[in-house]
């Protein structure tokens, strides 16, 4: 059992689209916000790329959270992919929360180019919320008592 | 010459996978005048030093089905795997888990609080539990540790080859044991006895656009026999299935339930499905979305209803403060780190 310590610092994978979302951390980091390390970002061209696979697959190789962020409803640089995206994430939210995972390590933000400060904000309150929770350890869970 | 040698065990299975292997009928009889049969418990007596005795590496042919769930199965599994040339992962449970793999959604201390307690026709008001080791006058009796996590073969060992299927069909099975007596084996870590497509490729109904405004379980509604499940709203795993089977279930009114496992080069077969489930509900709307899952009782029952110890999940999470360890983890820890896992073959 792993015991939730002051000093763990969570590891949170954010899968940030191109257009928007990318845009806004880029925002936050050249304006020199101070927010927390802990999301290490992986960008993709758009948030319907991404399939549930990598979400389960940031898990299972030892993420203590995840964080999805693109366009905001009607913004996707394609037209539809955010609108994909929501149904896609309903579902795995549905299927993480049956695993054991629970909405707090799991989110889905709409953040556009212009809110680097709304990214800053998002990625401090995750690291907090799951900082509290403690670490996932999901290889820990996976051996024998 | 002698014959080659053959070998048939089961760990965590029904059996369905023995009488696949037995219905072959007839052809049952070229495959026991081609092989000489070393080991097979559940058709004829061999007791588990026979296997013992046997020279390492001199049987021919393995074919394990069933997952490993215990200590003795895991004990088996490493037996085999040193006698045999070939092992071959045979059935679902040995490749994936299969439906005994669904007790990861728990764990030993709540399976046993379940059976040996909470069942309604349970009396048990001494709180018997089944123990390890137990001292009687004769002796020392000893049984197998009961593990937390169901795990497939090739977690345990390396396999050469998986045959999928719950259980494999008769002409699969076949298939794979006429290639093995005329030699012809594909590259190790390979899926045989199926294709390289989906079970759709297989299924013969009219497949056109797919958008669905809600799901529905198969005796909600009556489905139109000539027309794909899925676009009539009944889940079917089809889309993430390794085909192969001919689509049998398909042809009975019945969706696909996904014991083929995935298709190639797909990690994740509940995260496949999950992702075609979410892909054909026609809406944008976060609220209607949301009730169209929530409709769904049991979305990790559908996406891995065979494969959940070979997803990368692998189980849910276990609260280990909630479940403590009992008696029989004691034995576990002393046999070392048992879920140190063998990964499997690509």
């Amino acid at each position: 059992m792993v015991v939730p310590s002051d000093n763990h610092e969570p590891r949170i994978v954010g899968f940030l689209c191109n257009w928007c979302a990318y845009q806004g951390a880029d925002l936050a980091g050249t304006s020199r916000m101070a927010y927390t390390p802990n999301v290490r970002i992986v960008r993709v061209m758009c948030t319907g790329r991404i399939d549930p696979t990598f979400v389960l697959k940031a898990f299972s190789s030892g993420a203590d959270g995840v964080i999805i962020a693109g366009c905001h409803p009607g913004d996707c640089h394609y037209s539809e992919g955010n609108y994909k995206t929501t149904r896609r994430i309903a579902f795995l939210r549905k299927l993480l929360a049956q695993m054991g995972i629970d909405g707090e390590r799991f989110r889905l933000e709409w953040v556009s180019a212009g809110e680097g400060a709304k990214w800053a904000q998002i990625a401090d309150e995750m690291s907090a919320a799951i900082k509290e929770k403690g670490p996932l350890a999901w290889r820990e869970n996976l051996k024998e008592a | 010459m002698s014959k080659p040698k053959l070998a048939l065990y089961w760990a965590a299975s029904c059996g369905g996978c023995e009488i696949a292997v037995v219905r072959l009928y007839a052809k049952i009889l070229d495959v026991a005048d081609f092989f000489d049969i070393v080991f097979w418990p559940c058709i004829m007596d061999f007791k588990y030093k026979d296997v013992e005795a046997l020279p390492d590496k001199s049987i021919d042919l393995c074919l394990f089905n069933g997952a490993i769930r215990n200590s003795e199965q895991e004990h088996m599994a490493h037996l085999l795997r040193e006698k045999s040339k070939v092992l071959v992962a045979y059935g679902t449970c040995a490749y994936m888990g299969g439906i005994p793999g669904l007790a990861n959604v728990a764990n030993r201390e709540a399976i046993f609080e379940r059976v040996y307690h909470e069942t309604p026709s349970t009396v048990n008001a001494d709180s018997v539990r089944p123990q390890v080791r137990y001292q009687v006058p004769e002796g020392e009796l000893t049984l197998p540790v009961f593990y937390d996590t169901v795990r497939t073969l090739a977690q345990v060992v390396p396999v050469e080859y998986f045959v999928p299927g719950c259980p494999p069909v008769k002409e699969q099975t076949e298939a794979v044991l006429q290639a093995v007596m005329e030699g012809r084996l594909p590259p190790p870590g390979s899926v045989v006895g199926a294709s390289d497509k989906t079970v759709c490729d297989d299924c013969i109904r009219i497949k056109e656009e797919k958008r669905v405004s809600s799901f529905y379980r198969p005796y909600e509604i009556i489905p139109d026999p000539s027309r794909c499940l899925l676009e009539q709203g009944i889940i079917c795993a089809g889309p993430a299935t390794r085909g192969g089977c001919g689509a049998p279930c398909l042809s009975v009114n019945m969706p696909c339930r996904g014991c083929y496992g995935p298709p190639p080069n797909v990690v994740d077969q509940g995260g496949k499905l999950l992702s075609a489930l979410a892909s054909i509900i026609d809406s944008q709307d976060p609220d209607e979305i949301e009730r169209v899952a929530d409709a769904i009782p049991d979305l990790l029952g559908i996406c891995y209803l065979f494969g959940l110890p070979a997803s990368l999940l692998r189980r849910v999470r276990q609260d280990r403060k909630a479940f403590p360890a009992g008696v029989t983890g004691e034995l576990a820890r002393e046999q070392g780190d048992v879920a140190v896992m063998t990964q499997r073959a690509p």
